[in-house]
């Protein structure tokens, strides 16, 4: 969990460093606060240490990686090793969605991309209600006495 | 010898279709530009390149290159030049370069050293859409890139992607500006021959009025200089569906035909689904020419539903602040008298809101800070996701939708059918 007591969760949105697009970044901030989220969005084309360094000044709730040009696989793997490696983003909840590779979903990218760090990964063939129920659940308090 | 892309467009007795196609194997390539060049069209080649070496991250595509990771593109920058010099020579016919990149030194260098003078882009549309690159950067960076194309050769052609910035859900209006304001930026900068952009939206009435309003405002704006319109079929959301995506890129040639463009990008039946493979490119660019073939020009102009005066008000507004167009883009876009919907970009007002008609027109709902008549503005209720996911998918439930066993071409058989070139 992040290390700032909020009432509204803070998401921070964002694609890799080699994609461009951004309409998936548009829906999704539109979806992440209709679900009741502050979303801060950095938009196309983020370079890891920006991401990382936008991670350890906001202390957000979750992070979300959306990327749809088919490198997700290799960029988000690195992304995400190198932000595990702050101590304030060991546990935070850090997913990735959107069009992990150039031909499809694959199984194996799934599996590559959680062993690297993420904390659950949505292909081009997942519902965004899986996104946002995967949130709900990271961002529950834990209950009485567990942990 | 091989003519210029220019002169080839001019020269040409039918529509030009050109496919999208970039890969990262030199042999892929030659075999995608030897198919796009024998395909049953008029037709000029592209290079698309990566997306890493579009960013500038010329040590990704390299490792990509070393480590055999698959790429979207080809890595112009990073691949053995004598490898690309022997492509292109295979191909000989003319090639466009197309890439996205908001600071493009190392595409046009690599171009340079390949003796290629045909490329796309602008320093805003590859910058506002595409990068964080500041306006302020991209602007001079262009204005470098432009100038050295332009006194390398006499065949420079540069093509503006401002008729299409995030491709979706921006009124032509300002699209057509763009690509106006692109193209007096590219003369500015020394380049004579140019190609102006326009793409494809959700209503074919909107589009004919302005492809009418791009080419009356480029005649004003570029009387020394030689242009062409090029149409992209649409760049939004495609049809899932093999008999959705035929028919929509059949209205796109029709489109272009109607509306004087002389230039067609098509997009293939695997659009919704993945880069496509060289036979769907090239079953794209034969279809398209079919149609062509059976599509006349409008012989008098569209209907005026003022869209000619919102694009002129915007390209005077813009150059009336200053003498130098890249100086005046930049201080348009900080004043909102530029401003593209749903544009993430921290140098864009991001003000300015539109929404599909009920009629397929894309109509403001906000203007920001533009110089547009707010008269006819329809402020629409607050878009939620739900919203933007309907208007996005509007083209392709549209022609997903339609009977399957609707004929494109009536009753002659796909292009496909007819065998082997």
């Amino acid at each position: 969990m992040g290390g700032v007591a909020r009432r509204v969760p803070l998401v921070l949105l964002s694609s890799v460093s080699s994609d461009s697009h951004t309409w998936n970044l548009v829906f999704l901030q539109l979806l992440l606060e209709e679900a009741g989220h502050q979303v801060v969005n950095l938009g196309a084309c983020v370079p890891d240490g920006l991401l990382i360094a936008e991670v350890g000044q906001r202390r957000p709730d979750a992070v979300v990686i959306s990327t749809v040009n088919g490198h997700g696989r290799v960029d988000g793997a690195r992304l995400v090793t190198a932000l595990r490696s702050h101590p304030f983003a060991a546990d935070l909840p850090v997913v990735i969605g959107g069009k992990l590779g150039v031909s499809g979903p694959d199984p194996a990218t799934a599996e590559h991309l959680l062993r690297a760090g993420f904390t659950a990964v949505f292909q081009d063939d997942a519902g965004p209600e899986h996104l946002i129920g995967t949130l709900r659940a990271a961002l529950e308090p834990a209950p009485v006495g567990a942990r | 010898m091989i003519p210029g892309f220019g002169a080839a467009v001019r020269a040409a007795g039918s529509l030009v279709v050109q496919p999208r196609m970039g890969f990262a194997d030199p042999a892929a390539m030659r075999a995608g530009l030897l198919a796009t060049r024998d395909a049953r069209a008029t037709t000029v080649g592209t290079i698309t390149v990566d997306s890493y070496t579009r960013v500038g991250d010329l040590a990704a595509a390299r490792r990509a290159g070393a480590s055999g990771t698959p790429l979207n593109g080809y890595p112009i920058a990073t691949a053995d030049p004598r490898a690309t010099a022997d492509v292109l020579a295979a191909a000989a016919f003319p090639v466009q370069v197309r890439h996205g990149s908001a600071l493009p030194e190392p595409v046009f260098a690599a171009m340079a050293g390949l003796g290629l003078a045909a490329t796309e882009g602008g320093p805003v549309s590859y910058c506002l859409p595409y990068s964080r690159v500041p306006l302020s950067r991209s602007v001079p960076s262009w204005a470098a890139c432009v100038r050295a194309l332009s006194e390398a050769g006499t065949d420079a052609h540069l093509e503006t992607f401002g008729g299409c910035m995030l491709g979706q859900l921006c009124p032509p209006g300002l699209l057509v500006a763009l690509s106006v304001l692109e193209a007096v930026f590219f003369r500015a900068h020394g380049v004579r021959d140019v190609s102006l952009s326009l793409t494809q939206q959700t209503s074919p009435d909107q589009d004919l009025e302005a492809l009418h309003a791009l080419r009356a405002l480029a005649a004003r704006f570029l009387p020394d200089v030689t242009w062409h319109v090029v149409l992209y079929a649409y760049m939004g959301v495609y049809p899932r569906t093999g008999h959705g995506a035929r028919a929509l890129m059949a209205d796109a040639a029709v489109l272009a035909v109607r509306g004087g463009a002389s230039r067609l990008i098509v997009k293939t039946e695997a659009e919704a689904h993945r880069i496509p493979t060289i036979a769907e490119n090239v079953a794209a660019l034969e279809l398209a020419a079919a149609v062509a073939a059976t599509t006349t020009p409008d012989p008098g102009p569209p209907a005026d539903t003022g869209l000619l005066a919102e694009a002129t008000a915007l390209v005077e507004a813009v150059l009336d602040l200053d003498d130098d167009v890249g100086h005046a883009l930049v201080r348009a876009f900080a004043a909102g008298v530029l401003d593209v919907p749903f544009c993430l970009h921290a140098d864009n007002a991001g003000r300015a809101r539109s929404h599909l008609d009920t009629d397929g027109r894309l109509r403001w709902s906000s203007v920001g800070g533009m110089p547009i008549d707010r008269a006819g503005v329809a402020r629409a209720p607050r878009l939620s996701s739900t919203g933007l996911l309907e208007a996005l998918g509007r083209v392709q439930r549209h022609y997903d939708s339609m009977e399957e066993d609707r004929r494109v071409l009536g009753d002659r058989p796909r292009a496909a059918a007819l065998g082997p070139a």
